[in-house]
């Protein structure tokens, strides 16, 4: 401990030139930069960059134009316009409805799997990977084969094909809105897609939990279910939290699956518009109203905190 | 986490604009390599050739992937043969609109490039691209009307007419025949003809896999006699007819007589050739591909009116576009103009050789041997006589979505017309106020 104390007054004694000092002991900050520096400036020019820019241009009335010009100011005209526009209202509050289902759905299936997996004395690896895979597919991969093989509305389709050992009609998937059949496309895709990587991280919190307690509880007399409400649960609670937040901010970000499978040429339908892809058609289509379109996205990200606030705060209270 | 990501649509954007950025800069860079006059040999596979024989400045042509055989090879030839500039033939896949959109806003942007029906209402708003209506001189009346129409803003052209393109109904002649229906000349004779048609697996039409939601608005308000805007840029729906007509529409709907879910959407001639449906409203170009599969057991009709309105096929076309702010406006107007003013043959060549579409120029369509026999000269007939642009020049994006959105409602949810209908007319209204300020 002196013998430290008494090198770090020799080199501030010693006084090195200014480079070595900037290169920090052992070079430690020259590579600390060398190594975090490119993704830093990456993360600088194509993230912050393009957020502080569109919440910028959320101010302007900025058409076919990312430099508007300062009479162009228009206030909170924009906000005031999205706000009023229902079928942005809609798309949110849609979503904000598709968040309540699908957040505890993936997070009751997920949780499921890993457990099982997790139990699984044979072929552990085996299982792990295969629920693992889906995560691996391209989300645009997955939303043309739901569209186009499975979910086709021709009676060659793969889930006609099924209806039809039945004896059922053929359904046409995803041109019916009455009943709503490609809330069922499209929510089989996302749990296909989405449900391996959640095991994972259920998975990793599993194995941390000391093996030791279940013994303990088991000679209590505490097991299966009651074993998995009292140890397993209160001891997964801060990968349940991560993993809730995730799907939370996953759910109003929907783009990729919902895209793919309901767009057609003229555009995509009034009907479970996430509203990421409402913005695109505002702001990126042929429209290039980034005024409208910054806006917008800067009140979805309002959304999104607040409602991730919300949770963090009921969390803490149910602690 | 939560701050950064939803603003992913400005992420995209700026993305966009880099990548687009790079590719401009690796094509000038090509571009200095190359001025050997050879390097369109080389450059092809890239997608990217340029005309060998000319001279003096490079310009750069933008065009979509077009799917037929052969198509990037002719423009090429064709910029190869013009002598007063190197001619760079572009080819982009992907989300053509959108690229072209976004790279108009850098130095990036393309001297000349193709636009579906012509430049949009925002880029000559914003002085994206110029003016182009001297260079037709007394050929302008030689051009489609409709069409002209169509690329004409306060009384300038925006943009030449590459090739028409045009939708229409098109059936089956033995399936008719055996369920002794006659082609239908009106709209109740063509919902009974469909409904007649419907039997076990094979539905009576098919106008897209959303029921003809996103498709067949405009059609159907022609049939009434009535558009989506007037010529002269006014709402043209606000009319009881109008939701009487998208309610015909509504009643195919739900009387199932609509084939649903195909294989392929549309602009594809699946539904018809494998005998999905009986009928099928889409595009002229599938006729080849329709005759190859079917010999002549087909038949081509236009949309057909209501009582008091007009049977109605759609015309849209390719125009070519110049940007305003290029270094070489007036050369690649000159370019414009000799491609699809005055080479008729190439016209021609392009319209015919490699898919079927028919020339933007009437005394030119007139001379294209394979339009003058069989359906294809009636079709070529009922796009003189019947043609109606596919949208008017003012009716933008927004105002198609609102429409759309309006028209999935009305045919999938049994949404009351005239209720949706106005909600539409407050938002076109909104836009075409923005517009005219």
């Amino acid at each position: 401990m002196s013998r430290a104390a008494a090198a770090g007054q020799l080199t501030s004694a010693a006084r090195p030139p200014l480079g070595r000092r900037l290169r920090g002991r052992g070079d430690a900050t020259l590579w600390f930069w060398v190594f975090v520096g490119p993704f830093f400036l990456g993360l600088l020019i194509f993230i912050y960059v393009p957020i502080l820019w569109s919440i910028y241009l959320s101010f302007f009335e900025a058409r076919n134009t990312v430099s508007p010009a300062p009479d162009q100011f228009v206030g909170l005209g924009n906000y005031r316009d999205m706000l009023g526009d229902p079928a942005f209202v809609d798309s949110l509050r849609t979503f904000a409805v598709f968040a309540a289902f699908i957040v505890p759905v993936t997070f009751a299936l997920s949780l499921a799997t890993a457990v099982l997996v997790a139990r699984t004395a044979v072929a552990q690896a085996f299982f792990r990977s295969v629920f693992f895979l889906p995560t691996a597919c391209s989300y645009v991969v997955a939303a043309l084969i739901w569209k186009m093989s499975i979910f086709s509305g021709v009676p060659s389709g793969a889930a006609n094909s099924v209806l039809a050992l039945f004896g059922a009609e053929t359904i046409p998937w995803l041109s019916v809105t009455n009943p709503p059949w490609y809330w069922l496309v499209i929510i089989s895709a996302r749990l296909w897609l989405q449900v391996g990587f959640y095991m994972i991280l259920f998975i990793a919190g599993l194995q941390r939990i000391n093996p030791t307690l279940y013994e303990a509880a088991a000679i209590d007399g505490a097991v299966g279910w009651a074993a998995f409400r009292s140890i397993t649960l209160p001891l997964l609670r801060p990968t349940s939290v991560a993993v809730l937040l995730l799907l939370l901010i996953n759910a109003f970000q929907a783009f990729d699956e919902f895209f793919n499978i309901l767009s057609t040429f003229a555009g995509y339908p009034p009907y479970a518009r996430p509203p990421l892809v409402y913005l695109f058609y505002t702001a990126l289509g042929q429209g290039q109203d980034f005024g409208h379109g910054g806006a917008g996205a800067v009140i979805l990200t309002g959304v999104i905190a607040l409602v991730a606030l919300a949770f963090g705060r009921l969390f803490r209270t149910a602690d | 986490m939560s701050s950064t990501s939803p603003l992913s649509t400005a992420l995209t954007r700026r993305r966009l604009l880099t990548l687009s950025g790079g590719l401009a800069a690796a094509g000038a860079l090509a571009a200095c390599g190359g001025n050997t006059g050879r390097e369109g040999a080389t450059a092809t596979s890239a997608g990217t050739g340029t005309g060998t024989g000319g001279s003096g400045p490079t310009l750069n042509s933008w065009y979509h992937q077009y799917g037929e055989k052969g198509t990037q090879q002719a423009l090429e030839k064709f910029a190869a043969d013009y002598k007063d500039a190197q001619v760079k033939v572009n080819w982009k896949p992907g989300d053509y609109d959108n690229t072209v959109v976004a790279t108009l806003q850098t130095d990036g942007a393309p001297d000349i490039f193709e636009y579906g029906n012509g430049p949009t209402i925002d880029m000559i708003k914003s002085g994206q691209v110029t003016d182009v209506t001297d260079l037709f001189g007394d050929t302008k009346a030689d051009f489609n009307k409709a069409l002209i129409d169509r690329v004409t803003y306060q009384g300038k052209i925006w943009a030449i007419p590459q090739v028409l393109d045009a939708q229409l109904l098109i059936y089956r002649k033995s399936l008719l025949e055996k369920a002794g229906v006659q082609p239908p000349k009106s709209m109740d004779e063509l919902v009974a003809a469909a409904t007649k048609l419907t039997s076990g697996k094979v539905k009576g039409l098919f106008l897209g896999n959303d029921g003809g939601a996103g498709l067949m608005g405009g059609p159907m308000l022609r049939s009434a006699g009535l558009d989506l805007l007037t010529a002269d840029g006014k709402i043209g729906f606000d009319d009881p007819k109008a939701a009487a007509a998208l309610g015909a529409l509504q009643k195919m709907y739900a009387d199932k007589v609509l084939l649903l879910g195909a294989p392929n959407d549309w602009f594809a001639p699946d539904a018809l050739t494998q005998g999905l449906a009986a009928m099928q409203f889409t595009g002229l170009w599938n006729l080849p591909d329709i005759s190859k599969a079917i010999g002549d057991d087909f038949g081509v009709l236009p949309w057909p009116a209501m009582s008091g309105g007009k049977d109605n096929v759609t015309i849209g076309a390719y125009g070519a576009c110049v940007t305003a702010k290029g270094k070489n406006v007036e050369a690649a107007k000159k370019f414009v103009k000799w491609l699809w003013i005055d080479q008729t043959d190439k016209q021609i060549e392009w319209a015919t050789a490699y898919g079927f579409h028919v020339p933007a120029r009437n005394s030119v369509a007139d001379k294209a041997d394979k339009l003058k026999s069989g359906q294809a000269a009636e079709a070529v007939k009922l796009i003189k006589e019947d043609g109606f642009a596919q949208s008017h020049m003012l009716w933008s994006p927004k105002c198609q979505t609102a429409f759309n959105d309006a028209m999935s409602r009305i045919v999938k949810d049994g949404a009351a017309p005239a209720a949706e209908l106005a909600k539409v007319k407050t938002v076109v209204e909104a836009e075409l106020k923005r517009l005219a300020s």
